[in-house]
């Protein structure tokens, strides 16, 4: 029998397996054939298109498109990959709503832009499944290159400089490649494994030894790979998590979301996965929405996501608001956590109401007490265990345009660099334009 | 509702939509159902000569072009005349017109070029009660192979023979059927003019393949890993059609000659178009062989708003006013200048237009770095393809640069005057203006 919606406390098994494989299918189902074709023909194929200048990895988007139309998504797919080795991941994750597809002319026109995330995926799906890799290796250069963090900036400097004809190894400190898209990233964008087969088919490339279990500043010094490869490529991403600063914190039953999220996407059996039955997210980006989603999705009865400013402030887009409301979260603006509350367990959680004046957020007194048996913190993550040798800007990595660092010979691109969103495709872009200017570094 | 009732050689029909000789009107049940559904009246599928008919290949029959979204633009096929017996055919021919008196039921004939075997034929078609003929000297594949069919159409003698035959057998209305495969459509029009034909009707489909098959590399429809050149018709012929047209009811030769028009006909604009340009009504096909007899509907809702708009109270209005605006290119007035202009408020930025004017034109559109799009009138010559790219309807549109102002383009005042070619200082053989 399946713990109902109503049990009390963190449990698991709140939904049988069919109800838990229903709500985990894919958010955007792929598209057949005829419903590429469909979709395919109302690209207008613009002029220096606005689409393409919206992608961080600057996708052809018309000429991969026009590709599917005129019937050969394999070439659409080299097309994408070319700029975007991960672009099969970018497919299923982007925000396209706020970079390609709100670019689209025919969102002007109509409402409605070209599902340019559907389309790529397609294309990419396409040549995935016949398991071909379109790019081959140059001829070896011999020079060795160390890249830290296998997410997607790492990957995608990795196989840019595999591809280039560099030794490449890359290092991770869990046992698993991906970053984020294995490990964070709600389960209904990435099914079916996809995080991992996708790195497995860009292995494809060669030139690529993967080492895991290494963590810089445990395993890993950075002299060390300074002195044993001729470049240094660092994606660590932001392994540290902002605390709630507010009593209560230390509470059973209040976490970090990414670690729900990531002991979600590595669990086996999501039946098994326990969630409380009043859930509340504290945070406003995407990883508030992905917690506050699949806590539903796992079965909770009472989801809220409290975030401390507007609406129109939150990270997470509009689409992803409206996905949570959909999914029955509730969404809670102006509203920040003042105390966590119970026995040894959490029970209910208080929120301040908030005023923000300057861009300043200031409590205004007046309080509301929500029941919360599970809090996930999702109030951002941090850069930690970067070498001191590095200068920082702002709490990132400080970096050139080219992902170079203060350092000779160190280069680092991805989440825990500085510039760009942090989003897998703006890591994907940094990774290769480092990758490329590590290459004419070494060759020049 | 405008009255769309339509006398074509004193045949009457309730509107000016007929089903054009193809297979939607081969048989008894297709056209009582296209009847039903409200066609004004029907040309029968050709019958061909007493005997065993013909036979037709048991591959594809079809192949096509597409535009977006799979739209059919254009089709073509390899059938031939009905496959059915002639009795048959003529039984229910008798059946179907006296069971629908209001419409109008014609007969498309395809037999050998001797004057007994039309002869023969045409005092059964006679029988049957149906209001007229039709000559098929069109279809261009199979039967032409045979001396039928468009080799019969692209000879004017021929045409004007078997025409002389068929008034001098068969009482009622004969329409001749033209093929547009010729260089001018005039001579087959004057020659069944010459023949006492009641009225042409064009176009017949057009010789075509429409694709090749990469793998087989046969051409499309293959059958058994061979194809051969058909007949094509649908919305890429309209605007054939509507020049060949156009060139017999401005022709001083034919000109009055009643035209039955095909070729394209989708909606009721261009059922109106056709009309205008001289038609006395449309027969349509591959717009019913694309979507059902249904769509007739949309032809009757349509034409009829738009005779109400315009004030219309019968097709007889504007059947052939556009004939006298059709004229030759050395008559079209060079001080006539327009501009493009591009509604800011309509753009939505696709650039497609820039893009069409700086790689294939004349490099008369600017594009801002936020991706305003306007047009330089120092550079335009109008000459429409922006307008034509464009995806939004009057997004682009042509504006008339008034009598008075200056052409930025050429610095030259615009003269209010008529001028062309003929009395061009640039032109060797010009005559002096009067």
């Amino acid at each position: 029998m399946a713990t109902s919606h109503q049990a009390s406390g963190i449990q698991a098994a709140r939904l049988d397996a069919a109800g838990i494989a229903e709500n985990f299918s894919d958010l955007h189902p792929a598209y057949d054939a005829h419903e590429a074709a469909v979709a395919a023909d109302r690209c207008y194929f613009c002029y220096d298109a606005p689409c393409m200048t919206a992608c961080p990895t600057s996708i052809d988007i018309p000429q991969f498109i026009r590709e599917i139309q005129a019937g050969h998504p394999e070439s659409a797919a080299r097309t994408i990959l070319e700029q975007n080795i991960l672009g099969g991941m970018c497919a299923r994750v982007c925000p396209t709503e706020t970079l390609c597809e709100e670019a689209c002319v025919r969102e002007t026109a109509e409402g409605k832009p070209v599902e340019i995330g559907r389309l790529q995926r397609y294309a990419t799906d396409t040549l995935m499944e016949k398991g071909a890799h379109p790019f081959t290796r140059a001829a070896s250069t011999g020079k060795k290159v160390a890249v830290v963090g296998a997410g997607p900036a790492g990957l995608a400097a990795a196989h840019r400089l595999a591809m280039l004809g560099h030794d490449v190894v890359v290092y991770d400190a869990k046992s698993k490649a991906g970053g984020l898209n294995e490990f964070g990233i709600a389960a209904y964008k990435s099914t079916n494994d996809f995080a991992a087969r996708e790195v497995d088919w860009l292995l494809q490339i060669g030139g690529i030894t993967m080492d895991y279990g290494k963590k810089l500043g445990a395993e890993l010094s950075l002299d060390g790979l300074t002195s044993g490869y001729d470049a240094v490529f660092l994606s660590i991403g932001l392994a540290g998590v902002n605390a709630l600063r507010a009593p209560g914190e230390d509470k059973d039953g209040v976490r970090d979301a990414v670690e729900f999220i990531a002991e979600l996407r590595q669990a086996e059996d999501l039946t098994a996965l326990p969630v409380g039955r009043n859930v509340v997210v504290i945070g406003g980006g995407m990883t508030a929405v992905d917690a506050a989603v699949q806590s539903k999705l796992l079965g909770a009865e009472n989801v809220t996501i409290a975030y401390r400013r507007s609406r129109e402030e939150m990270g997470a887009s509009r689409f992803e608001q409206d996905l949570a409301a959909s999914k029955g979260v509730k969404l809670m603006f102006n509203v920040m956590p003042k105390a966590v509350l119970g026995n040894g367990s959490a029970a209910e959680i208080e929120l301040e109401y908030t005023q923000v004046a300057d861009g300043k957020v200031s409590g205004t007194g007046e309080t509301v007490r929500l029941a919360a048996d599970q809090v996930f913190k999702a109030i951002g993550q941090t850069l930690a265990g970067q070498p001191d040798a590095l200068e920082l800007e702002g709490r990132k990595i400080k970096v050139s345009d080219t992902g170079r660092t203060s350092m000779a010979g160190v280069w680092a691109g991805g989440d825990c660099a500085s510039g760009g969103e942090d989003l897998t495709v703006t890591a994907v872009a940094e990774g290769r334009d480092a990758a490329m200017d590590i290459h004419s570094s070494l060759m020049g | 509702m405008a009255d769309l009732t339509t006398e074509f050689l004193g045949i009457k029909s309730p509107n000016p939509f007929w089903l054009a000789s193809a297979p939607p009107t081969d048989k008894e049940y297709n056209v009582r159902r296209a009847f039903e559904a409200g066609w004004g009246g029907v040309v029968w599928k050709t019958l061909g000569s007493e005997g065993p008919p013909v036979v037709n290949v048991n591959g594809p029959r079809y192949g096509a072009i597409w535009g977006a979204d799979r739209r059919l633009l254009g089709l073509n096929n390899i059938e031939l005349i009905t496959d059915r017996p002639l009795q048959t055919n003529l039984e229910e021919i008798t059946r179907v017109k006296k069971d629908y008196p209001d419409r109008a039921v014609i007969v498309s004939i395809m037999v050998p070029c001797e004057e007994q075997a039309w002869k023969d034929i045409l005092p059964q078609v006679e029988a049957t009660g149906a209001d007229g003929i039709e000559l098929n000297f069109g279809c261009p594949h199979g039967m032409a192979e045979r001396g039928m069919g468009s080799a019969v159409g692209q000879v004017p003698e021929y045409i004007q023979m078997v025409t002389e035959w068929c008034k001098k057998y068969y009482s009622k209305p004969v329409i001749v059927k033209l093929t547009p495969n010729i260089t001018d459509i005039r001579n087959p029009a004057r020659a069944a003019n010459a023949g006492n034909a009641d009225a042409v009707s064009l176009i017949n489909t057009i010789n075509s393949i429409t694709s090749v098959d990469l793998d087989s590399m046969a051409p499309e429809p293959t059958i058994g890993g061979k194809g051969t050149h058909g007949g094509y018709c649908g919305p890429a012929v309209k605007p054939i059609a509507l020049n060949m047209v156009a060139e017999i009811a401005r022709d001083p030769q034919t000109r009055g000659l009643p035209i039955s028009a095909i070729g394209g006909v989708t909606t009721w604009r261009d059922a109106a178009e056709f009309m205008a340009m001289g038609a006395g009504n449309v027969q349509v096909c591959t717009a019913a062989m694309t979507y059902g007899f249904n769509v007739v509907k949309e032809m009757i809702s349509g034409l009829s708003t738009w005779m109400d708009e315009k004030g219309y109270t019968s097709t007889q209005d504007f059947i052939g006013m556009a004939v006298p605006n059709v004229t030759d290119w050395q008559y079209l007035d060079l001080n006539y200048v327009t501009k493009a202009k591009i509604s800011q408020d309509d753009c939505i930025k696709c650039g497609r237009c820039y893009a069409a004017c700086e790689d294939t034109s004349h490099q008369a559109i600017a594009m801002s770095e936020d991706r305003v799009f306007t047009v330089k009138d120092d550079e335009c010559v109008a000459c429409n393809l922006c307008v034509n790219v464009c995806p939004v309807e009057n997004c682009i549109t042509m504006v008339e640069v008034p009598a008075g102002q200056i052409d930025e383009r050429t610095g030259e005042v615009v003269s209010g005057d008529y001028a062309n070619w003929t009395t061009h200082p640039n032109n060797p053989s010009a005559t002096a203006a009067e």
